[in-house]
């Protein structure tokens, strides 16, 4: 309750919470919103050469190169890249977390075995990664998020295990530990709470490009499998038109650009909120 | 538009139609091109060189015993100054020209070129066109290690070379105007030490100058070829790496003058409207059909009536739309530019009602679900998309797997696993102008095993007999009867709707303002773009 | 301190057999067959047969990958399947591109990002702040497809101030460097001010700044330098970032870089290439780490007494 009224204190991230909770809304109830079927290509969604339609008309935001609506599509993408940013991003975090903390805190065999994997997972290009996924697993939504989970955690997990190496040494946790604080105390009381900053950035700013990730792997052939809408695909099919049909560049863009800017808003808020060290010094 | 668009081909027609001398007339010599292409080259190695890009630049660096007039499908002598055919078919005598000479500087002779056709044809060369050689006599020998040559390739003197046929085939003078027939000096090869393909000795239009990897190729003239005024240019420079939007955006500006990968379709429209536009655009007829494929061993495809009816699901109309009409609608696997296309042939019409009723006749009353496959570059996702809605209009369930083009080949090759695949970016043009060619690897019984390119799996003997029988016809006095007997081939399998013939797709090239020639010159019914035909006209 | 350093050596070879391994045996559970890609369409069975007897694809995969790895000890990456010459001829002809972009890319991120990052925590809370904040979600949220594509497009097409593709001079470097850079930069200035706030924040530093000190002084020498930890570390992460970024900045610039070697390579199942990139990736990754973890102490006293 008390996070809720610290946010909605501030302009900027009363912002983003309206906008974050608008997207959700928008998503949960596109059926009801969307004009035409998201996936209806219609004979009349294309001018008689081919090109899509721009904004007006029938049309609020144009038709896409296949003559589907791009209002439709946008809002049952929304459902799509929410999932897969959230249930992405946390995983990666989830892991990123874990793995940091234990192996900087615990170092020792343990701690050096999970960093030298966490080397071993980061000195793996991304992109090779994924392709080969693509081509042992039957590309779903739900494949699509767990290969970005696989992907971002190791840059979480080595930012992580930097920072804990740089608190373990700091003075207060010396202190913890010759005053004989068990680990988990230590962990948990101590090491924790100040990661959680570190872990909001990193959890909000990730959702953007998770979203970004997606539609290149879209691309790559392991994206959310077309029809389906994402947002990803959707400016990921309609990239080079952003001369001819400069409306599929620039509608789903901004609204990659606005979620992502809302998500961040509100991350950076809860952080100052979340971060004891800064509790009441606004 | 429609009018002007009428009026361009006609003027493409003429073009074509056009003898050869007087268009020489008005060539001019000397210039100095650029080309650009999206993917880098790799080899230029006539036995190995199988790619979109490096098959005309093989063409222009080397020579064969036979080639085409430019611009057409007519063979004629090339390194042969003429040949003869015993009646059976069997033994080809081809007389080589004299004083042709290899850019080392040495003379060609006639164990050139049976080094270079067995080299093709050995196993330890790794190239993909040893089987277009089948019919020598002693090349199962060869590919199966039990040789070191083919017995079936003389040379009685240096002048002279003598194929022995193990049997007729009428594809046999094409053969020897493919790539990797190209006549290659033994010892280049050997002191390239296997890197020829990128120190590349032969006796074509052109030589290669310089290659900065990853960047760019620079062709010369060659000035000792041996036809005069041939090639027109001094020198074209092959830039890679090229992303085609970028290409096009660079030759409206004038530092491009070929954008070799064509026009995307986002910038179609707007430089096909621009005031310049039909300057730049070249759209021409390739010998190419896009196709969806019904494995015959799937469920329910092995039903013909649930193949037909997918066959009148389809709204072609509207897939030409999409893709902005540079394409034609299909009705059977040969297309238009190829001898034996049947005009009269209709096929299945489009016809919602119709294909349900036929669906409901093969006891699917309710449609089912299948999968299909498709590339995933642009704009073949979209396309699988289109079909995708028209099979959804007819009650049948599609789930689109767009992948990348090497997993769909691989599942296409795999028995029983791709119930329908869309052939977009990956069924090219012909290797050779004639019917044959449609039909072995990707509809005979031949090609429907593990790893194979018959993605329907289709294999009817009946046909199978009949193509072989056709192809025995090496007589050019039935040369017009062969023709007509492939056509019947290729008609009478549609019976069967092991494909469904989707479109042919028109290639469109753009080319600055100054480059010269005829449409044909750069979408060249057997090559890409033809560089020893091209020139500038100021 | 030798010794450690032996150690560390031991571990990165370690890391890139491990990576050696992992990849290998990925390939090989493709389904994509690389004799198939040679072949194409025309070939007969017995070619596609002997292509792959030719290549050893036939061998069972612990005898494919012992060839592989008894090779690449003695320094030889192989031959590449389609291009039919040595993959590190192909490598080394190509890497000094790809170096030069993650060097410039690097340069501008770091600068960009110090810059606004610094501003940023200085002024927090500020309309300054909130802008350059605003500027680096803008940075981070935008596709780099459609970033290098507007980039060129406008300076490039329409201006006319840059070359629009090629490879050389300083003026082919900065839409390619700015494509990469201006990206990265976002994520620097957040991590800038994230960590500069916090030391601003402590104890230690309000301590100076009641006695007085100046703030330029309290900025340059307590808070950036803490400031620089989180810094090298995201330099060393970036390297791996880059590799990602390069295939996509190098198709639009047309830059001869690896990544387009990568990218086709991947098309044409081209193992050797792929094997031979890869590894080349992984092993500036890991010397990326490496250099970030030796700096480390360096800058920050605290980690170097333990």
């Amino acid at each position: 309750m008390h996070v809720l009224k610290s946010l909605v204190r501030q302009p900027t991230a009363l912002f983003g919470l309206v906008i974050v909770l608008a997207v959700i809304v928008l998503a949960v109830a596109a059926p009801w919103i969307a004009p035409f079927d998201p996936d209806n290509q219609m004979f009349d969604g294309l001018s008689l050469e081919g090109a899509p339609l721009p904004p007006g008309g029938d049309f609020l935001l144009g038709t896409d190169t296949l003559g589907r609506d791009l209002f439709s599509r946008l809002l049952f993408g929304a459902r799509t890249s929410l999932i897969i940013g959230l249930v992405a991003n946390g995983i990666a975090v989830g892991i990123g977390l874990l793995v940091g903390i234990v192996a900087g805190y615990l170092r020792g065999f343990l701690g050096t075995l999970l960093m030298r994997f966490t080397d071993l997972m980061m000195a793996f290009p991304a992109l090779l990664l994924a392709i080969v996924l693509a081509a042992l697993l039957r590309p779903s939504l739900w494949i699509v998020a767990m290969v970005i989970a696989m992907v971002n955690w190791v840059q979480i997990a080595r930012i992580v295990y930097t920072e804990t190496r740089g608190l373990v040494e700091r003075d207060f946790i010396m202190a913890e530990r010759s005053l004989g604080a068990g680990h988990g105390r230590i962990l948990f009381l101590h090491i924790l709470p100040h990661l959680i900053p570190t872990a909001i950035v990193w959890g909000t700013l990730g959702i953007a490009t998770t979203v970004l990730l997606e539609a290149t792997l879209s691309f790559l052939g392991i994206g959310v499998q077309p029809p389906q809408p994402s947002w990803g695909n959707i400016i990921f099919e309609s990239q080079s038109y952003f001369q001819a049909a400069p409306w599929l560049v620039f509608f789903p863009g901004a609204i990659i650009l606005l979620t992502a800017l809302s998500f961040n808003l509100v991350g950076d808020a809860l952080r100052d909120i979340l971060d004891p060290t800064q509790r009441g010094r606004g | 538009m429609f009018k002007r668009w009428l009026r361009q081909t006609t003027v493409a027609t003429m073009v074509a139609l056009a003898p050869m001398a007087a268009m020489a007339q008005s060539v001019t010599q000397g210039g100095d091109v650029v080309v650009t292409f999206k993917d880098d080259v790799t080899t230029l190695d006539p036995a190995i060189g199988y790619d979109w890009n490096n098959w005309s630049m093989i063409k222009s660096l080397f020579s064969r015993l036979m080639d085409y007039e430019p611009g057409t499908s007519k063979l004629v002598p090339s390194l042969a100054e003429s040949f003869t055919v015993s009646p059976d078919g069997l033994t080809y005598t081809f007389k080589l020209r004299k004083g042709v000479k290899f850019s080392n500087g040495r003379e060609m002779v006639a164990s050139d070129v049976k080094y270079s056709i067995e080299r093709a044809v050995d196993p330890k060369t790794q190239g993909p066109g040893a089987g277009f050689f089948g019919a020598i006599k002693g090349h199962e020998d060869l590919t199966a290690g039990k040789a070191t040559g083919l017995e079936g390739i003389t040379t009685p003197d240096a002048g002279t070379v003598v194929f022995t046929l193990s049997r007729p085939d009428a594809t046999f003078l094409h053969v020897m105007a493919i790539n990797f027939a190209s006549v290659v000096p033994k010892e280049a090869v050997e002191a390239a030490g296997g890197d020829f393909g990128k120190k590349p000795v032969g006796s074509g239009t052109f030589t290669l100058k310089e290659w900065t990897i990853g960047q760019r190729l620079v062709f010369e003239k060659n000035p000792n070829y041996y036809v005069k005024d041939m090639p027109h240019v001094d020198k074209f420079t092959v830039e890679v790496g090229q992303e085609p939007l970028v290409a096009l955006l660079r030759l409206q500006k004038g530092e491009v003058d070929i954008a070799g990968d064509g026009i995307p379709p986002a910038k179609f429209l707007e430089i096909k409207n621009s005031a310049d536009g039909a300057k730049m655009i070249v759209d021409g007829e390739q010998l190419h059909t896009g196709y969806v494929t019904l494995n015959t061993k799937v469920k329910p495809f092995d039903n013909v009536k649930v193949r037909q009816a997918m066959n009148m699901a389809i709204n072609k109309d509207r897939i030409t739309r999409i893709l902005n009409g540079r394409a034609t609608p299909a009705n059977q696997p040969l297309p238009p530019a190829m001898p034996g296309y049947d005009k009269g042939f209709k096929g299945y019409a489009y016809d919602v009602a119709k294909a349900k009723a036929l669906l409901a006749e093969a006891g699917f009353p309710n449609g089912f679900e299948t999968v299909l496959y498709s590339t995933n570059t642009d704009p073949q996702p979209r396309i699988a998309q289109a079909i995708q809605q028209d099979l959804a209009a007819v009650g049948v369930k599609a789930e689109v797997r767009a992948l990348a083009q090497a997993n769909v080949i691989a599942a296409g090759g795999t028995e029983g696993e791709a119930p329908m695949i869309w052939s977009g970016g990956m069924a090219w043009i012909a290797d050779f102008p004639d019917a044959s060619n449609f039909y072995g690897p990707i509809l005979g019984c031949a090609g429907a095993v593990p790893g194979g390119w018959n993605w329907s799996w289709y294999c009817n003997k009946d046909l199978d007999a009949r193509a072989v029988a056709a192809d025995s016809m090496s007589d050019p006095a039935k040369g017009a009867e062969r023709t007509a007997a492939w056509g019947k081939v290729f008609t009478d399998i549609m019976a069967d709707a092991p494909w469904i013939p989707v479109i042919n797709e028109r290639r469109v090239v753009a080319k600055s303002m100054r480059m010269g020639g005829g449409d044909n010159i750069y979408i060249d019914p057997t090559r890409v773009i033809n560089y020893d035909a091209i020139y500038v006209t100021k | 301190m030798a010794f450690l350093f032996f150690r560390r050596l031991v571990q990165i070879a370690l890391i890139l057999l491990g990576v050696a391994a992992i990849t290998f045996l990925l390939l090989y559970a493709l389904p994509a067959d690389p004799a198939r890609m040679i072949a194409g369409r025309s070939a007969t069975a017995q070619t596609v047969a002997n292509i792959r007897r030719e290549l050893g694809l036939d061998q069972p995969f612990l005898v494919q990958f012992w060839t592989y790895l008894t090779n690449l000890l003695q320094g030889n990456l192989g031959r590449s399947y389609a291009q039919k010459t040595d993959v590190a001829t192909l490598i080394v002809a190509r890497l000094p591109a790809t170096l030069t972009l993650m060097l410039a890319g690097i340069v501008v991120e770091v600068m960009l990002g110090l810059l606004l990052g610094t501003i940023a925590a200085v002024r927090r809370g500020g309309i300054v702040d909130r802008l350059v904040m605003m500027a680096s979600f803008v940075g981070v949220s935008a596709p780099q497809f459609v970033v290098a594509l507007l980039l060129l497009y406008v300076f490039a097409a329409t201006l006319g101030w840059f070359p629009m593709s090629g490879y050389g001079t300083f003026a082919h470097v900065v839409l390619p460097a700015l494509t990469l850079g201006v990206l990265g930069a976002g994520w620097y200035a957040r991590m800038v001010r994230s960590a500069m706030i916090d030391v601003l924040n402590q104890d230690y530093v309000r301590t100076a700044r009641a006695k007085g000190l100046s703030a330029r002084r309290i900025i340059f020498r307590h808070a950036l330098p803490n400031a620089i930890l989180p810094i090298i570390a995201m330099i060393g992460i970036d390297i791996g970032q880059f590799m990602g970024g390069v295939v996509v900045v190098e198709a639009v610039y047309g830059w001869p870089g690896i990544g387009q070697l990568a990218w086709q390579a991947i098309q044409q199942v081209d193992i050797p290439i792929i094997m031979g990139v890869t590894l080349t990736s992984a092993l500036a990754i890991v010397l990326g780490n490496l250099l970030a973890d030796l700096i480390a102490p360096v800058i920050d006293p605290r980690i170097r007494t333990r």
